[in-house]
């Protein structure tokens, strides 16, 4: 165990106007940690990963990333100055539902992007990082490829290789199979395992419970906004304790471990 | 009526018409370029959330679209030197007119392509590390601009058109100069339906040069 863990959160509030979508959420992750995320549809799941990454900008609350507070205080109104978001979003990749591959770029290009644009790397050694982690997802033949023309399940697997690219301590998957058709939806999770078994830190947001069930060292289940229930995956997925839960996972119907 | 059509007296002034030619394209390249700048610059204001920029160009815009066109060219020409105590020849005062005219709807068609794009990209941008510029130049402007493509040859096009009002300044265009040979030749019919086919002619080239642009442009679609 580390010091401190690599990500901490404390009172995290959103809202969009009225709606009050999360209401007070304190969260570790410590490194190595493989966290999956559960709820129904507009409990709030993907607002609460988006925050991570200030894709949304919190109401209220204060995340921490390796111990250093994100943000400037002054008098009480707290400011992201976007240099240090971008070295935040630097150091958490994210993969997306809707994958927001650059449709204008090939393949090659999109894994490149980040590497030579932010992180300002010379092309030729972007250029092998990005084929090795092409490799890593199974696309070495996608090189010079428009991600237009690539399957969902292919477009997804390049924007893993592109988060991976920039060498994140954590990833972040917000929904990553949730737009594939269902035959395509095995390969993109073979490769989210495989990078469970090199131990990186993950967070899922996920409805793939059978999934997240061998995937995730802990189970989060989000509804009405906050926590409602937390543990290891046969905790939450097999004897949950609230009714809610229960509730939760007998709707969604049989799912097999 | 019997009407005997004779080419021959105009024909004859086909020079004069020729350099009309050459200054409508002359007026119409140099207003695209200017209005395109005025285009950016109104565009960039638009886009900004501080509303002391996005207010006036939104304004300035209005009052374009909603005004005639040939109303520009009469304030450029008779009204702004009498405010400035400067005159204006008929050049400046049309070039005037028409980039900023122009540039009221490019500003327009350069904002609207930036507001297509989806935010996911953006937010797949974001979640790389990229600034605002970066993200700006590398993945919006790139993709807006094939999207900006049809609307600004669009516009260009009724630019190019539009130019015909400066003749109301006395500046020599074609349609200026026609109205000078029509009065040497008394051949209205002639003369006009001589321009008109100029006119064509130079507006079906300019659209298959655009076409070929906008097929470069637009490849990765």
């Amino acid at each position: 165990m580390t010091a401190h863990p690599i990500l901490d959160v404390r009172g995290l509030h959103k809202r969009f106007g009225d709606h009050h979508v999360l209401k007070g959420i304190d969260f570790t992750v410590e490194p190595g940690e493989r966290v999956a995320i559960i709820g129904g549809s507009g409990s709030g799941k993907s607002t609460f990963l988006r925050c991570l990454n200030f894709m949304e900008v919190l109401s209220e609350g204060e995340i921490r990333l390796d111990g250093t507070r994100i943000g400037l205080e002054r008098k009480g109104t707290v400011t992201y100055p976007e240099k240090q978001l971008c070295q935040v979003r630097e150091r958490l990749g994210m993969v997306f539902q809707q994958f927001n591959l650059f449709p204008h770029m090939s393949v090659l290009d999109n894994v490149m992007e980040g590497l030579v644009t932010v992180k300002g790397l010379p092309k030729p050694e972007a250029r092998r990082i990005a084929e090795a982690e092409l490799a890593k997802v199974g696309l070495t033949d996608k090189h010079s490829a428009w991600p237009g023309r690539l399957s969902g399940g292919q477009q997804q697997r390049v924007a893993i290789a592109r988060a991976l690219s920039m060498q994140p301590e954590i990833l972040l998957f917000d929904e990553p199979t949730s737009s594939l058709d269902p035959e395509l939806v095995g390969e993109v999770l073979r490769v989210i395992k495989q990078l469970a078994e090199e131990k990186r830190t993950m967070l899922l947001v996920t409805h793939e419970l059978g999934f997240a069930y061998h995937f995730a060292t802990k189970v989060i289940f989000l509804a009405d906004g906050v926590f409602h229930e937390v543990g290891t995956p046969d905790e939450v997925l097999k004897t949950p304790s609230k009714p809610r839960t229960q509730d939760f996972l007998r709707r969604f119907g049989e799912f097999a471990f | 009526m019997e009407y005997s059509w004779d080419f021959g007296p105009v024909l004859e002034r086909f020079d004069m018409l020729a350099l009309g030619l050459l200054n409508t394209v002359k007026i119409a390249a140099v207003s695209i370029v200017l209005g395109v700048l005025v285009g950016l610059v109104l565009a960039m204001m638009r886009l900004s959330p501080r509303r002391w920029l996005s207010v006036p160009a939104l304004v300035f815009i209005e009052f374009y679209r909603n005004t005639p066109p040939i109303v520009h060219f009469f304030w450029f020409f008779y009204a702004l030197p009498v405010m400035l105590a400067v005159s204006l020849d008929p050049y400046a005062a049309a070039v005037l007119a028409l980039s900023t005219q122009s540039g009221a709807f490019y500003a327009e068609v350069f904002r609207g392509g930036i507001v297509s794009i989806e935010r996911g990209q953006w937010e797949g941008g974001r979640a790389l590390g990229m600034t605002h510029a970066a993200l700006m130049r590398r993945v919006i402007v790139p993709q807006a601009i094939s999207r900006m493509v049809p609307p600004f040859i669009e516009r260009s096009f009724e630019l190019l058109k539009t130019t015909a009002l400066a003749s109301t300044l006395a500046y020599a265009d074609l349609l200026y100069q026609a109205m000078m040979v029509n009065a040497e030749t008394f051949r209205p019919l002639e003369v006009y339906t001589t321009i008109a086919l100029m006119y064509l002619v130079l507006l079906v080239t300019a659209s298959q040069l655009a076409r070929l642009a906008e097929a470069r442009l637009t490849a990765y679609q």
